[in-house]
């Protein structure tokens, strides 16, 4: 339970597998060829001193501490700009070298505040080490001279501070915002003795600093030091851990001081960030010991009740009661849970098991319902496996990045970092989404093509692409021949070959002009390695499983998928949307994709549960609310998730949840859907979770204990309570480590994998089993999972959600960088200084005719509900496309968006509403109902009411 | 009854500076009254300062020479040229047959001053163009290795063997190369760079399309500081004019072979005259250094090979390829061979430039062709190489000027400046000065130099002060030993040269003295 210090060596681990050997101080050394002279010793245990060289940067050469001697060279080069060469002869401690190290830290040592002992870095300072390392005892040049003492503090961040004064200009700040993140927000002004590192705008927040850490990271002073630290001194354990934010699953040592979390550090060799983060993941963990959390079961009889506080036998029991009169009266199918994609895989497992066992039917559903539902369909449908097909790291052999429908940079940004640097180096990018992203340009990224598409013709223009591929013989023959179906491509290409599918046919639908799908096509088709990296604005549309099925057929036709750089890639929004989806949470099928029709899995089931296994599919969450609305499903388990924000149609939504006569939610706070439940069991953070997460690439990250559970009990526990109370009581585990070695037990597709293993090896990608002992970075290698790969007819099919002369308008929904899904967790954060509001986003001209300014207030109105909320006018809209986000509850973004879904799994349409915006001074009805409710609704015997957080 | 009159009159920044527009335009007045057809055309400067505005007339195919002219001086020499009645104002004889000029041995500056140097005809009749033609009857390589064996070095400071790079440059692989010639002549008392390019532009552009064509770079810049604008405007003219003379472009003289030239002109920065500084900054970077390696022949701007040059380094090849090498290699001495423009300044009596084979003497230099001090007084001081050169006493002006002598004497030949002090110069001042050069100038990025300057001041103010002096100059050296071991680039690096010098040859300077002599200089 110590503080982990992670080894630095330096300068950055080369690419070369060629090894080099040579002499340092006498020893022999081996080491990679490319490597620094320094990073050969410190591999070698001896350390050089240093402080502008860190390995998570190029080397620089700038504070001269690391001078050595070189045989046959010239002077002292500096050792990390320097590299090995076979059978040189280096020398890093001599007479000369100790003086001169001893005179750069006199230097600087002349330009620094003496006050180490009240420094937040005390003992965390690498200067500090320095000074000691090389022996400094005086400073003959005193203290009187020229220095930065007197630099004014920026402490505008809300996460970290600014010290210029501590400032040794080493530029590992101004490194890391460029090499590491990509924003080049930060930069050297000024040169000489005036030089200092500086941010364009009044202060770092008013900056272009997207607060990913990177700079507080790299920084070697207190110049840049997170304002925990400044408040609760330096940490003295670490855990570590995985993030519990979006699908990249950055691994981080949380650091503690007993059970405060000082801060959250990237892990250098975290396998999906490489010692990156994002400004949710690095400083937006507060919500976890935020005032609003709730750590006691309450309970009560009717929604209008106040919430009593009980102990969680009371609650367990409470609940239990009620789901089996209900069963009772109204049927074995009228209840259900949905699972939460926040939670561990082992979490998820329970409850999905309590679903199949304690409630005896497949009414277990989960968010990936309206996220990703039609990738695991339409990736299954023509490869075989229900998920991306590459690891993070293969974006780094691409040379053409098509980007469908996400925004990574603001849902994804340490991956989005990782594909800049591939972009930076020289790869193409293709941009095809109706708003322009960032990533359209950005510092020093420019999109080739940017394809402003109409919102709901994804479908039209996959086609397009692939029919240039197919009319201008960029078809891979051979990859073809080898590895498809061949009955299926001939099909295929008949189709796709029609007239219909040409770019000049679906110009006017998509409204992006011919020629320019046909050049975007080519350099996809013949740019070499293409990867596909795609989001929620390619499932959440009524043809989501097509478009995904189009991306994979075009994929395969030009045979980019089976190998690094290439491929079909999700970005999964929620941290562990991928595990939970893996663990069964469908009501269709067991965990590893396995059909519930299917004899021989459900015999596997209930020989392992003892329980009988229903063969028919439960009810998907539309269903539930559906039949809720109709009275046949009258209980819901809702693990984790706010259906009540986040899904579509909110008074549908309310409407079902309102008819429930059991409705339980297992969560941190008092959130939306809870002010229809009758039991809550308070949650665990991540940093109360011992389990796993799986990310979008597959990855089986664990998730460790940072603290005890604030409510007491591990969350896995409660439900499995909830079964046992429920009378199923053959479900018991001791340790969660216990519910990993079920599921790998009954999924071939985990069957390798353990706790035990995972905290040995690392974190791993399945399929992980005898005969992928290692995991699986890339999928389809060899052979696709399903056999042959499977082209299927992708025919364009226009949404029924159409404009007309009162709802000329499209709105398509999303997120932005410093919030996160329904907010529950960032809007209890600093992170609401970014973004405190949901603002709508209209193109000048839309304005213009509708008299709208920026920051008016504008009323949105669709077929289905009406909101209020400010407006932006953005160029970066499509003229007929308007956008928001769905952070806050109480703009109700989803009382507008529709219940019409993909038709295969029905993941609703988020992306495409008709609405008509206009000027408006009040809120809308649904607003007014939703202020004046929703204390009442919160209310807390003895407590009173818990507002949400803003 | 009209005359024709042909007058050469210098449109180079000096001539300009000391009155040559003003001169100009009263001898198109004077022109017009007396009914004189005047041809007056603005040539480069011969370089010899003190006869600035120096106007010349060909005289029985001798040019003769009239100056330091003043503006009232034009209807006189207007009078005097077209009526043999008159004597004319301030003759100075035939130009070339002045000491200063007729000592010189010049191989780069042959033409400077005697055309209009946008003139490409006049370049090519006057021997131009050469070099090219030469080099494009030979492979690459053999130009590569014909300016290898002329010994040739480069002039911006390091001397460092030229041919070198070009095989470098030459034998990398890459989809693009590019020359990048630094013309960010920074240094005080240096001005070659400047007049060649204002007065023999062409040369220039000769030099880099030779390199280009012996290394396979398609794309030169010429970086030029943004204090010489008739340069700027001079090198425009001068690539606009080659380009619609097929010299650059998609096919140079009708070789097959695409070069062209872009000037970009920086920002003011004396540190942008470190290479690596300059490519980042021709990159749109700060000009900040950068760590070598990798070599900027291997990866330079944007990353591709690239061949920097300081200016007449790139200027001396067209006579190494039209001559041949051993030509070449017969002037100067040991490994420093071919010629040097000297510039004197400072102090001098006939400031100007000098071109010369390498073995000239500093003494020569300095008081036999200098002239001595223009004040009369005995010279204490020379500063050789600009503001990070050394100073040198009297003593030592027997030395000959070339690398090797220079550099065994804790000097440099630099970029062949010479400042001339007196006897009246302060060396402690001057050793200050030096770092407060540095902290003025630095770029930052290094320790020894960001801050080791600044107190490379504050120590020279303790030690004049007299605040235990002897620690003072221990702190002095093991400062310089820091910079000089330790900087990133040669600016920190030569910083301690002047300082260490002046410590050595004049340490009378720096003894501690009487406390009015040390308050008078603490309180200026």
């Amino acid at each position: 339970m110590a503080l982990l210090k992670e080894d630095d060596l330096g300068t950055p681990k080369p690419k070369s597998e060629k090894t080099v050997r040579l002499e340092i101080d006498g020893f022999m050394v081996e080491t990679q060829e490319g490597a620094s002279v320094m990073r050969a010793a410190a591999e070698a245990g001896m350390s050089i001193p240093k402080l502008c060289a860190t390995d998570s940067l190029n080397a620089y050469g700038s504070c001269r501490l690391c001078l050595v001697e070189i045989d046959g060279r010239k002077g002292t080069p500096a050792s990390c700009t320097t590299p090995v060469v076979d059978g040189m002869k280096v020398r890093t401690q001599t007479d000369r070298l100790a003086k001169l190290r001893r005179g750069v830290m006199e230097l600087y040592i002349s330009d620094h505040p003496l006050d180490c002992l009240t420094c937040s870095d005390n003992g965390d300072c690498e200067l500090q080490d320095m000074a000691g390392a090389v022996g400094l005892r005086d400073v003959r040049y005193g203290f009187e001279g020229e220095n930065h003492g007197a630099s004014e503090k920026d402490l505008s961040n809300p996460y970290f501070d600014f010290d210029p004064s501590k400032c040794i200009v080493c530029s590992r700040c101004v490194r890391a915002c460029d090499e590491v993140q990509g924003t080049l927000a930060l930069t050297i002004e000024g040169r000489g003795f005036n030089s200092k590192v500086s941010v364009a705008g009044a202060d770092f927040l008013d900056s272009e600093c997207v607060s990913c850490g990177a700079c507080v990271q790299a920084c070697p002073t207190a110049t840049l030091q997170e304002k925990s630290v400044v408040a609760h001194g330096v940490p003295d354990r670490t855990v570590q851990t995985t993030c519990a934010y979006c699908g990249v699953g950055c691994s981080f040592n949380a650091e503690l001081k007993g059970d405060q979390v000082v801060r959250m550090v990237p892990q250098k060799d975290g396998k999906a960030n490489h010692g990156h983060s994002c400004v949710k993941g690095r400083f937006a963990w507060g919500y976890a010991s935020h005032k609003d959390r709730i750590t006691t079961p309450m309970i009560r009889d009717k929604i209008t009740d106040p919430w009593r506080e009980v102990s969680w036998y009371e609650a367990i029991d409470f609940a239990a009661r009620r789901l089996k009169a209900t069963q009772e009266s109204y049927g074995r199918r009228s209840i259900g849970a949905i699972t939460s994609s926040r939670c561990t895989i082992e979490e998820v497992w329970v409850v999905q098991k309590m679903v199949r066992t304690a409630f005896g039917n497949n009414n277990v559903d989960t968010c990936a319902r309206v996220c990703h539902s039609p990738t695991g369909y339409g990736l299954k449908q023509t490869y075989g496996t229900s998920a991306g097909t590459q690891d993070f790291d293969s974006v780094e052999e691409a040379d053409v990045v098509l980007v469908i429908g996400a925004n990574p940079t603001d849902a994804h940004p340490v991956f989005a970092s990782q594909m800049k640097r591939r972009l930076r180096a020289g790869a193409k990018l293709i941009v095809v989404d109706p708003r322009a992203i960032d990533l359209v340009r950005s510092p020093h990224i420019q999109a080739e093509h940017h394809l402003p598409l109409q919102p709901g013709t994804n479908v039209a223009m996959i086609n397009a692409f692939a029919h240039v591929a197919a009319h201008e013989r960029l078809i891979d023959e051979e990859f073809i021949r080898e590895r498809c179906d061949h009955a299926s491509f001939k099909e295929w290409l008949d189709f796709i070959k029609q007239p219909e599918n040409s770019p000049e046919s679906v110009a006017e639908t998509t409204g992006v002009p011919a020629a320019e799908i046909r050049a975007a096509a080519r350099v996809y088709a013949t740019g070499g390695n293409a990867a596909i990296y795609y989001g929620l604005g390619v499932t959440e549309h009524s043809q989501g499983s097509t478009m995904v099925m189009g991306m994979a057929n075009l994929a395969m036709a030009t045979g980019n998928i089976g190998r690094r750089g290439v491929g079909v890639n999700p970005l999964r929004g929620q941290n562990n949307v991928q595990g939970s989806c893996d663990m069964g949470s469908f009501p269709h099928e067991f965990s590893g994709y396995r059909h519930v029709s299917d004899d021989a899995a459900r015999a596997l089931f209930e020989d392992a549960w003892g329980k009988p296994q229903d063969a028919e599919p439960g009810y998907r969450i539309p269903n539930m609310f559906d039949e809720a609305c109709a009275g046949a499903f009258k209980g819901m388990y809702v693990q984790g998730e706010d259906i009540a924000q986040s899904d579509p149609n909110t008074q549908h939504v309310e409407a079902a949840l309102s008819a429930l006569d059991i409705l339980i939610v297992q969560d941190l706070f008092l959130n939306e859907t809870a002010r229809f439940a009758h039991v809550f069991l308070p949650g665990t953070s991540f940093l109360e979770k011992d389990g796993c997460f799986i990310n979008a690439e597959r990855r089986i990250n664990r998730v460790r204990q940072a603290m005890k559970p604030l409510t007491g009990m591990d969350e896995w526990r409660v439900t499995v309570a909830l079964a046992n109370a429920l009378g199923y009581d053959a479900m018991q585990y001791d340790t969660s480590a216990a519910i990993m070695d079920e599921i790998a037990a009954l999924t071939p597709t985990f069957q390798r994998v353990s706790h035990a293993a995972l905290d040995e090896n690392g974190s791993v990608q399945w399929p992980c089993n005898d005969a992928a002992p290692e995991g699986t970075p890339i999928m389809h290698v060899d052979g696709f999972v399903r056999g042959k790969g499977q082209f299927v007819l992708t025919e364009y099919v226009p949404t029924p959600e159409k404009t007309n002369r009162k709802f000329p308008l499209i709105l398509t929904t999303g997120r932005i960088l410093s919030q996160y899904n329904v907010g529950a967790q960032t809007r209890r954060t600093a992170n609401s200084e970014w973004h405190d509001e949901d603002i709508l986003e209209i193109h000048p001209a839309d304005a213009e005719a509708r008299g709208i300014r920026t920051g008016d207030w504008v009323s949105v109105r669709s077929r289905k509900g009406e909101i209020t909320l400010r407006s932006r006018v953005s160029e970066r809209m499509a003229p007929g496309v308007v956008y928001t986000t769905f952070h806050h509850p109480e703009t109700g973004a989803n009382v507008v968006t529709t219940e019409n879904s993909d038709w295969a799994t029905n993941c609703p349409e988020y992306k495409v509403t008709a609405v008509e915006a206009s000027p408006a001074n009040h809120k809308s009805a649904w607003q007014e109902n939703y202020e004046a409710t929703t204390p009442e609704l919160r209310r807390i015997l003895e407590r009173g009411v818990v507002e949400p957080a803003e | 009854m009209s005359q024709d009159l042909t007058l050469y009159l210098p449109l180079d920044s000096v001539a300009v500076s000391l009155g040559a527009d003003d001169v100009a335009a009263a001898l198109q007045d004077a022109a017009k009254q007396k009914g004189v057809a005047l041809n007056l055309v603005r040539t480069g400067s011969r370089g010899m300062h003190w006869l600035e505005p120096l106007a010349e007339a060909e005289i029985d195919g001798v040019r003769q020479g009239f100056g330091p002219l003043e503006a009232d001086d034009a209807a006189t020499l207007i009078d005097a040229l077209t009526s043999s009645a008159e004597a004319a104002p301030k003759a100075v004889g035939a130009v070339e047959d002045i000491p200063f000029f007729a000592q010189q041995t010049r191989l780069i500056f042959e033409r400077c001053g005697r055309n209009d140097p946008v003139d490409i005809d006049a370049y090519r009749r006057d021997g131009g163009y050469k070099g090219l033609a030469a080099a494009l009857t030979q492979a690459p390589m053999a130009v590569c290795e014909t300016v290898f064996d002329s010994g040739l070095r480069g002039r911006g400071g390091a001397g460092f063997p030229a041919g070198i790079k070009w095989k470098t440059v030459s034998g990398a692989e890459a989809d693009q190369k590019y020359i990048v010639v630094n013309a960010d002549e920074g240094d005080s008392g240096t001005f070659a760079d400047r007049m060649v390019m204002e007065g023999d532009p062409f040369l220039l552009i000769e030099g880099m399309t030779i390199a280009g064509v012996a290394t396979g770079a398609m794309q030169g810049f010429i970086y030029l500081r943004s204090e010489y604008p008739i340069a700027a405007d001079i090198l425009e003219k001068a690539i606009k004019a080659a380009r619609a003379a097929g010299m650059l472009g998609a096919n140079v003289d009708g070789s097959g072979k695409a070069f062209d030239i872009e000037v970009f002109v920086g920002a003011g920065a004396y540190i942008c005259g470190e290479e690596t500084s300059l490519l980042n900054s021709l990159e749109g970077k700060r000009g900040e250094v950068r760590a070598k390696p990798p070599i900027p022949a291997l990866e330079g701007l944007l990353g591709k090979p690239t061949l920097v040059h300081n200016v007449i380094t790139l200027c001396s090849v067209p006579v190494i390829l039209s001559h041949g090498a051993e030509h070449y290699r017969d002037f100067g001495m040991g490994r420093s061979t071919g010629t040097m423009p000297f510039q004197l300044a400072g102090n001098i009596k006939h400031g100007g430039l000098f071109e010369a084979a390498f073995g000239v003497t500093l003494g020569a230099l300095v008081n036999e062709i200098g002239g001595g001090a223009l004040t009369g007084a005995p010279v204490r001081a020379v500063q050789i190489g600009g503001p990070l050169g050394a100073y040198l006493p009297p003593s030592l002006f027997d030395l000959p000027m070339d690398y090797e002598t220079m550099a065994e004497n804790g000097a440099g030949v630099g970029h062949g400046g010479l400042v001339v002090f007196d006897e009246s110069v302060d060396l402690l001042d001057q050793a200050r000065y030096a770092f407060e050069f540095c902290a003025e100038e630095s770029c930052g990025k290094c320790t020894p130099c960001r801050v080791g300057a600044v107190r490379g001041v504050e120590v020279m103010d303790r030690l004049r002060a007299g605040v235990d002096p002897e620690l003072q100059k221990d702190v002095v050296g093991d400062l310089c030993e820091l910079m000089v071991d330790g900087s990133l680039c040669a600016m920190g690096g030569m910083t301690p040269i002047p300082v260490q010098s002046a410590m050595k040859h004049f340490p009378e300077d720096f003894q501690p003295r009487p406390a009015s002599d040390a308050s008078r200089v603490a309180a200026e």
